[in-house]
This record gives structure tokens, C-alpha cells and sequence, in this order.
């Protein structure tokens, strides 16, 4: 059977399941009229049984789903003539690609080598064993759980709680999956990070001033060494996410104080929801506005000011992403804004202040942990950014201070490093994740920093 | 600051004005206030400005992006057709009359193309200029014509009035986008092909009419055969796997920690997990997925289940986060309630606060499969970034989404993409409006305050 009719089989059992518990139930008390004896409701001793039954299956399922292929191919592989077997990973990785195309059917057999047209029988025929194996295996495995549970039955078994012990562990599983995915996310940044760095000094890499990342494809290639230092990227993050944050910071801030505190209530329920849809609006559409509206644009504004703008220029992709921030700024802002009570105001207006001055000298203040949080928030989002700079900033490594210039980002690069095809143990495809690794961790010590100072600055008002 | 300080107290002493302190007449300190007043009210009003400033800024920016979008992608809609007489030569496509539907698909369809344009042209001549005339139409028209001929093969013989499409560079002209006759401007069409595309456009067989292939078809070299429904099909099977699977694990994460946790170091880490893979940028889970299901599990590149499984792991702290909001609204005394009839902690969560908090709870997952359709960045790491003509038909097949084919068509030469760019990005702005729509309705319709 296909995984998928598996699945379908293994759903019709589990309702079978549910049936012959919740009957067995009744049977055991001898029909409706001797339901009270029993312990729990007949519906849980047939969820019991439907989930003893689905459950230990599903999980041999996933597993061996998971990996059936990677075993295969290591089998496959072993099998393969010598000469194959002794090629370098590379082409050896190709020869088992061209494998699993005549397995799918992408490529004719007649059209293959004939080494590859064995290996490829040998795999789908390994595979059917697999599939049988698994079929009568997971098939096994939720009727012998089906009918443990309801060998078990007896009217004082406690089928309620037993459901409900089960329901619970699956509550704290699913809350482990964060946790799994913040493993999982250092995990694969750092191993392979590590492996660059094994190859890569990380000295070269941190504080080197030269990045171009091609590396030579055969041995004997000339000239193409490839250099790792990541200053360049850096600095070309720190550019555009400051320009983003110069234009961010004041619009953001102002916009939320004049909706806070002057703007009519009627003007603020219309424009407030109108400023979120920037919040709404995907990175690619800015990134395309970017690259097409705004670079352009500012080129020809440029020359005619006699200035020499890149059209792929750090100022364009700067403008646009600051635009995008700016909803997450004055929404934060705003919050902060309102939640200084009203009281403080009052104080200062009863001194004579203006609202100016009120709103400078005592809400401001007030508010700034917050606001000071929220706007690292929004430089850790900035430069995170992906699509706007991919699309707008430019790939040359430039280290330079002129905003017209292109320069490029951390992001630019772990993006062209990784789009297309590529090997996993080049010390380019490894950049990559050392580049992750490093935006991994600024962007976590960002956040960090954000919230401890949130949470230590607040004024607690009552 | 120490001068605005200093106002602040100029304020107060004008107001308070106790003559003690100052040493100065009371006519001096008036005029001194009266004068600092203008300063102060002139500062109040530039403050006001600002902020207003601030937020035209912003409404402007939204008008504006969204106007340029319009602008350049509503002419999407429609496409240049041209009016052919198609003579469905049995000599050219079943020369051996065995009507084998794989002859008839393979038969050199261009041909019965080139011979219809020759029949509206009788006069062109020599080989560069019947290439040129060809060249009005565009390839796709063949695929289109072989489409029909395969599926009722009767047709062959026949003689029929088709509406073929036309090439991208007729399409420009048509909408305005390219010089017009007469102009001098060279352009990619020669003053030839000018030409002929007036004395059709004066024999009414050449004309806007709706784009079907924008909306059928799926990525393709060619601006005028290249269509979105390939990218809304991919973006379809990854967001309803990703709700599948997002949706029961968020609510249940959410139920755990809001319902049933105590709280100790152990649920604090999960929280603060949580917290902070909200702010992780996207990239960094394209990383995870590259190679975690990718590189660990070898799940096949560009297929939506990964793509499903990397924006599942994106979009859980959102939903997390809003499903504990909306339990935490729920107020303690139905709990109360539940418990006191002698509900178990579990009957009381699923009987009864569960369908309180149902609302909320799809409000928060809407707004998360809104972020995850409008997502990019990760999906280019896992490679659904590739170049797929065929439109996806399961959760393993190579795909794209939307946004990532409006990623696609803006790195394109052709001009005609950018019309395409901007319609792609229309319909994927139509789907966030009706997802957040959708989204607003449920909040209002059934959300209870208490």
C-alpha cells in the first residue's frame, strides 16, 4: 500500500476501534441497563481503544516514513559497481540523484546507464519490501493495540482518566515543539556554522575586510580561492537598517503621539487600521516596490541633482524597509503612550505646561522603556529583513559610508549562497549557515535585551 | 532639555507667580511670560505639525504603493487576441490519417499557425518577413490549438474562427506600454510589423478581450502564456497543510500552558522560547528547514509539505500567543462553574472553555496563515523557487507559491512581466484582504466581552 492509502486504512481501523470499545463497554455491564456500574462514560473506553490503536501506529508510521529513503540509498549505495562507489561525494550524490529520477519515472530506464538502471530495480524493489513490511507492521500494531485495550474493558476500569492522561501528554508535546524548533534552529546553524569555521578561520570570517564567496568547483580551477571576511556584510546590515531606523523612529514615534494624544477620536479609529495594513502588506511587494518604483526614482532624482545613485542603491532598499517598520514602531509606541496614566498629565498641565510640553517632559519619560524595547525590536526585525534588500540592495560586497552606493546584507548573501543548486559540504553553502548563526544570535540578544529592559523599566502604576 | 525645564518653571511661576521668590517687578515678569508664551505656543504648534506630518506620511505611503501596484497590474486582466481563420490541415497533422492521439499531439502545430497568418497576409513574402509575421503571434497560440485538436480530433479538416493569443510585444503595444506607428521610435517591432498590426486592429481582428491564461495557466518563458494558477495551487496545498498542522498544535500548546501548567522554571523556559522565536527572522527558519527536513530527513526539495512544515514552525508563536489571549479571556468563573458540577479538568476545558475561546483562537490562526501566505524568505531556502511550468497536483510535487513567483517574474528582463509582477502581487493582496476580512468578521460576529 501507498503511505497515503496506509493512512486512510489506518483511520477506517481506528473508527472500527472506537466502535468495538464503546460496544465492549456496554457488553461488559450487560447492555444499557447496567451503564452505571461503569467507571467512566462509554464513549472515553472507545476512545481509549481508537487511540491505543492509532497512536503507537502513527508513530511507527512517521518513523519509518521518515527514514525509509535515507536507509535505502545507504543500501543502494553499498550495492553500487566499485568504480561508482570510489567516485567523490559530489558525483556520487549525482549518480544516486539520476537513481532516484528513473525511481519516479522522470527519467526512462532505457535511457539510463546500466549501473544506474540495476541500482534503480534494486530501489524499487527494496521499496516494495519496505512498503509491505510497514503496511503489515503498522496494520499489526493498531490491531493488537485495539485489542489489548479491549481485553482490558471490565466495568471499574478507569477509562476517563486514562484518556485524559494520554490528552495531557499530548498538551505538553505540542508545547515541546517550540522548544524543539529553537533546539532545531541552533542545532543546524551551529553544526554547520561550526563545520565553516573548521574550514574557514573565524577571525578571517569576523573581522576580514574582502567577501566573495566562489570557491573553486574542480581542484585544479584557478583564481578562485574565495574569501570569507563578512565585514562588508555587516556593515552594508548596519546601513540600511539604520537609514530604515532614521526614517522609522521619527515617523513611527509621531505618528503614534499625534494619534495618542491630539488626534480626534474618529480620525484615530480610521487612520490607525489604515497605517496596519503596512504591517499586513508581504516583504515582497515592498521589495518589489523597492527594486522598481523607488531605486529607479531616486536615480533619476539623483542625476538630476548631478549625484551618481546606484540604481541597486543602499538608500532605496533603507527608505522602503523604514516604511515597513513603521506601523511596528507607533504600534508599540502607542501602547506605551496610552498606558501612562492619565493622572501624570493632568499634573503637568495643572504647572501650566502646553501639551507639547507635558507630552516631551513627563509622558515621554514615562513611556521610554518601552518605546527603547520596542524600537530594538524593530532594529532586530530590520535587519532580518530578507526580501526588500534581496530584491533592492545590490550582491557586490562594497565596504563603503555613500548611501547611492550598492552595498550588501547579511541576509543577500545567505540567500544567494543557498538559491540554486549546491553541494552541502562546499565552504560556500557553509557561509551561509555561519551567516545564520551570526543573525541567529544578534537578533536573539536583540530580542533579550528588549524585554529585560521592558520588564525592569516599567513604572508600575496603580 | 535644561532650557525647556526652564520654561516648565517659568510656567509654573506665572501661574503660581509668588512674589516672594521673584525678584523682579510684576510688569517685567508679564512681559518676560508673554513673550516665552509666543515661543511656547509657536513650539506647541510645530510639535502638532510634526505629527501630523508623521501620519499623512504614512497614509500617503499606503495610497501610493498601493496606486503604483494598480497602476501598473490592472492591465493584466486583459490580453491582445488575434482573430485567425484556422484551417486544421489534415496534411500537417495526421499525414499517415491514423488520428494515433500521440501523432496528433506531436504534428507541428506552428505550421497551421504560420499558414493562418499567410491567409489573412497573402501578400508578404521571403522568408524574414513571413519570420516577422510569426513572430505577432505567440507561441502559445500553437499549444492552445493542439489543445483543442486533441481533445476532439473530429475538429481535423475543419475549418474554424479561433482567437489566438498574441506575442508580449503586440500585448505592449495594445495597452499603450510600447511607440505607436509613426512615432520613429524604433522599438522592438519593426515599422513592417507596425503595420500589420494596424490593418488588423482595422479588420477588428485584434483585440483586448479577458485573460483566461493569467488564471489557468502556470509559469512559463513567455510573459503572455505565463499565469498565476500554478503559484495559487502551490500556495494552496502548503497553507492548508500548514493550518492542519499549525492550528491542533498551537491550541493545544496554548491549552497546556494557560490550562494546565504550573508554573516553574520548566514552563518559563517554554515561554520564553516562545517569545522569542515570535522575533527570529524568517530566514533563520529556512535555514532550519534546509537542514533539518531537507539535509536530516531527505524529504524532496521545493515540494509544499516542506514548505508546510518550515511555515508551521513560523507561524506557531503567533498562534500560541493569540490562543492563550483568548483563553486567558475566558473568565474564571465558568472554570468555577464546570469543576463545581464535577467536571474533570479536561471536561472543563473541552466542554466548556474551549468552544468560549474558539473564536480568538481562529482569529489568531487566520492572521497566522495570512503571514505565512505573504511569507518568502524561508521558502527560497528550501528551493520552491524554482522555474515549474506544470501546475502542482499533491503535497510532494515540485511547487511555487505566490509570493515567490512574484519574486521570480520582478528578476525577469521581459517588460511584460512587470505587468504580470504586479497582477500576481493584485491576487495575492485579494486573498490577505479576504483572510484579514474574514478574520475581522469572526472577532466581531463571535467574540464575547465579559
Amino acid at each position: 500500500m501507498t503511505p497515503a492509502a496506509l493512512l486512510v486504512a489506518l483511520v477506517g481501523l481506528t473508527l472500527v476501534a472506537y466502535a468495538v470499545g464503546k460496544q465492549r463497554a456496554r457488553a461488559v455491564v450487560g447492555g444499557l441497563r447496567g451503564i452505571r456500574n461503569l467507571h467512566s462514560l462509554p464513549s472515553y473506553y472507545g476512545a481509549l481503544t481508537a487511540l491505543w490503536c492509532a497512536v503507537p501506529a502513527l508513530l511507527v508510521l512517521a518513523l519509518w516514513l521518515a527514514f525509509q529513503d535515507s536507509i535505502i540509498s545507504a543500501i543502494v549505495t553499498k550495492h553500487l559497481p566499485p568504480h561508482v562507489q570510489q567516485l567523490p561525494p559530489a558525483e556520487l550524490g549525482l549518480a544516486l540523484n539520476d537513481v532516484r529520477n528513473v525511481v519516479a519515472g522522470n527519467v526512462s530506464p532505457a535511457a539510463a546507464r546500466p549501473e544506474i538502471r540495476a541500482a534503480a530495480a534494486e530501489f524499487q524493489q527494496l521499496r516494495s519490501t519496505a512498503r509491505l513490511a510497514l503496511t503489515v507492521l503498522v496494520i499489526t500494531m493498531g490491531v493488537v493495540g485495539m485489542l489489548i485495550v479491549r481485553s482490558r474493558i471490565s466495568a471499574p476500569f478507569r477509562a476517563r482518566n486514562a484518556v485524559e492522561r494520554l490528552i495531557k501528554w499530548a498538551l505538553i508535546g505540542s508545547s515541546l515543539i517550540a522548544v524543539l524548533t529553537t533546539v532545531g534552529i541552533i542545532a543546524s546553524v551551529a553544526v554547520e556554522g561550526l563545520r565553516f569555521f573548521g574550514k574557514v578561520p573565524w577571525y578571517e570570517f569576523l573581522f576580514g575586510l574582502h567577501w566573495s564567496p566562489q570557491t573553486a568547483i574542480r581542484p585544479d580551477q584557478v583564481g578562485s580561492s574565495g574569501a570569507f571576511g563578512a565585514i562588508p556584510l555587516f556593515w552594508g546590515t548596519l546601513m540600511i537598517s539604520g537609514i530604515a531606523m532614521l526614517i522609522a523612529v521619527p515617523i513611527g514615534l509621531f505618528s503614534a503621539i499625534y494619534l495618542a494624544e491630539y488626534a480626534h477620536r474618529r480620525f484615530r479609529a480610521w487612520t490607525k487600521p489604515f497605517l496596519e495594513i503596512l504591517a499586513g502588506i508581504p516583504t515582497v511587494v515592498y521589495g518589489f516596490f523597492a527594486a522598481l518604483t523607488v531605486g529607479p526614482a531616486l536615480r533619476t532624482w539623483g542625476e538630476a541633482l548631478g549625484l551618481n545613485v546606484a540604481s541597486e542603491s543602499a538608500l532605496a532598499a533603507g527608505l522602503v524597509m523604514g516604511i515597513m517598520i513603521v506601523p511596528f514602531v507607533s504600534s508599540l509606541a502607542d501602547d506605551m503612550i496610552t498606558a501612562v496614566p492619565q493622572s501624570l498629565r493632568d499634573g503637568a498641565y495643572a504647572l501650566g505646561a502646553t501639551k507639547s510640553e507635558t507630552i516631551k517632559q513627563v509622558v515621554m519619560p514615562a513611556a521610554l522603556p518601552g518605546i527603547v524595547g520596542g524600537v530594538l525590536l524593530a532594529i532586530s526585525r530590520a535587519i532580518g529583513e530578507t526580501m526588500i534588500v534581496v530584491m533592492a540592495a545590490g550582491l557586490a560586497a562594497n565596504l563603503t559610508a555613500n548611501p547611492f552606493e550598492a552595498v550588501t546584507t547579511v541576509t543577500v548573501q545567505i540567500v544567494t549562497l543557498l538559491v540554486g543548486d549546491q553541494e552541502f559540504d562546499s565552504p560556500k553553502t557553509l557561509a551561509a549557515f555561519a551567516l545564520g548563526l551570526v543573525l541567529f544570535l544578534v537578533t536573539l540578544g536583540l530580542n533579550v535585551l528588549a524585554l529585560h529592559i521592558v520588564k525592569k523599566y516599567r513604572e508600575q502604576y496603580e | 532639555m535644561s532650557e525647556r525645564t526652564q520654561d516648565l518653571s517659568s510656567a509654573a511661576a506665572a501661574t503660581a507667580a509668588p512674589p516672594a521668590v521673584s525678584r523682579r517687578s510684576p510688569q517685567e515678569t508679564r512681559a518676560r511670560v508673554a513673550k516665552s508664551l509666543r515661543r511656547r505656543y509657536w513650539a506647541e504648534q510645530r510639535f502638532r505639525l510634526y505629527g501630523m506630518l508623521a501620519v499623512f506620511v504614512g497614509i500617503a505611503f499606503v495610497v501610493f504603493l498601493f496606486a503604483t501596484i494598480f497602476m501598473k497590474g490592472a492591465s493584466v486582466f486583459r490580453q491582445s487576441y488575434v482573430k485567425l481563420d484556422v484551417f486544421y490541415d489534415p496534411a500537417i497533422i495526421d499525414p499517415a490519417g491514423t488520428r494515433k492521439p500521440n501523432d496528433i499531439r506531436d504534428a507541428d502545430y506552428q505550421a497551421i499557425v504560420r499558414a493562418a497568418l499567410k491567409e489573412r497576409f497573402p501578400q508578404v513574402e521571403g522568408r524574414k518577413n513571413v519570420r516577422d509575421l510569426g513572430r505577432l503571434v505567440s507561441s502559445g497560440a500553437a499549444f492552445d490549438l493542439r489543445d483543442r485538436v486533441v481533445s476532439n480530433p473530429s475538429l481535423i479538416g475543419e475549418r474554424e474562427t479561433q482567437w489566438v493569443l498574441a506575442s508580449d510585444d503586440v500585448d505592449l503595444l495594445m495597452k499603450n506600454k510600447l511607440p505607436h506607428a509613426g512615432s520613429g521610435d524604433g522599438g522592438p517591432l519593426s515599422a513592417q510589423q507596425l503595420e500589420w498590426i494596424t490593418a488588423l486592429e482595422k479588420a477588428d481582428a485584434l483585440e483586448l478581450r479577458f485573460n483566461k491564461t493569467f488564471f489557468t495557466h502556470g509559469d512559463s518563458r513567455e510573459p503572455e502564456q505565463a499565469g498565476v494558477w500554478g503559484a495559487v495551487m502551490g500556495s494552496a496545498f502548503t497553507l492548508v497543510l500548514t493550518l492542519v498542522l499549525s492550528f491542533p498544535i498551537g491550541v493545544a500548546a496554548a491549552i497546556y500552558l494557560e490550562e494546565f501548567a504550573h508554573k516553574n522554571r520548566w514552563t518559563d523556559l517554554i515561554e520564553v522560547n516562545i517569545n522569542n522565536l515570535a522575533a527570529v527572522p524568517s530566514i533563520v527558519f529556512g535555514l532550519l528547514g534546509l537542514a533539518v527536513f531537507i539535509g536530516f530527513f531527505g524529504l524532496p526539495r521545493s515540494a509544499p509539505l516542506v514548505g508546510a512544515l518550515v511555515l508551521t514552525l513560523l507561524t506557531l508563536p503567533t498562534i500560541i500567543i493569540a490562543s492563550r489571549a483568548a483563553l486567558k479571556s475566558v473568565p474564571p468563573s465558568i472554570r468555577d462553574a464546570a469543576l463545581a458540577m464535577g467536571a474533570s479538568q479536561v471536561q472543563m476545558v473541552v466542554h466548556h472553555v474551549l468552544p468560549l475561546a474558539m473564536p480568538g483562537m481562529l482569529t489568531g490562526t487566520i492572521i497566522g496563515m495570512a503571514r505565512a501566505l505573504g511569507e518568502t524568505a524561508p521558502l527560497l531556502m528550501i528551493g520552491m523557487v524554482a522555474f515549474i511550468v506544470d501546475v502542482p497536483k499533491g503535497f510532494t510535487d515540485p511547487a511555487t507559491v505566490l509570493p515567490v513567483q512574484v519574486f521570480l517574474w520582478s528578476d525577469s528582463p521581459e517588460r511584460a512581466f512587470v505587468e504580470r509582477t504586479s497582477g500576481a502581487i493584485i491576487v495575492l493582496l485579494a486573498f490577505l484582504v479576504i483572510m484579514n476580512a474574514a478574520a475581522v468578521v469572526l472577532r466581531n460576529r463571535f467574540e464575547k466581552r465579559w
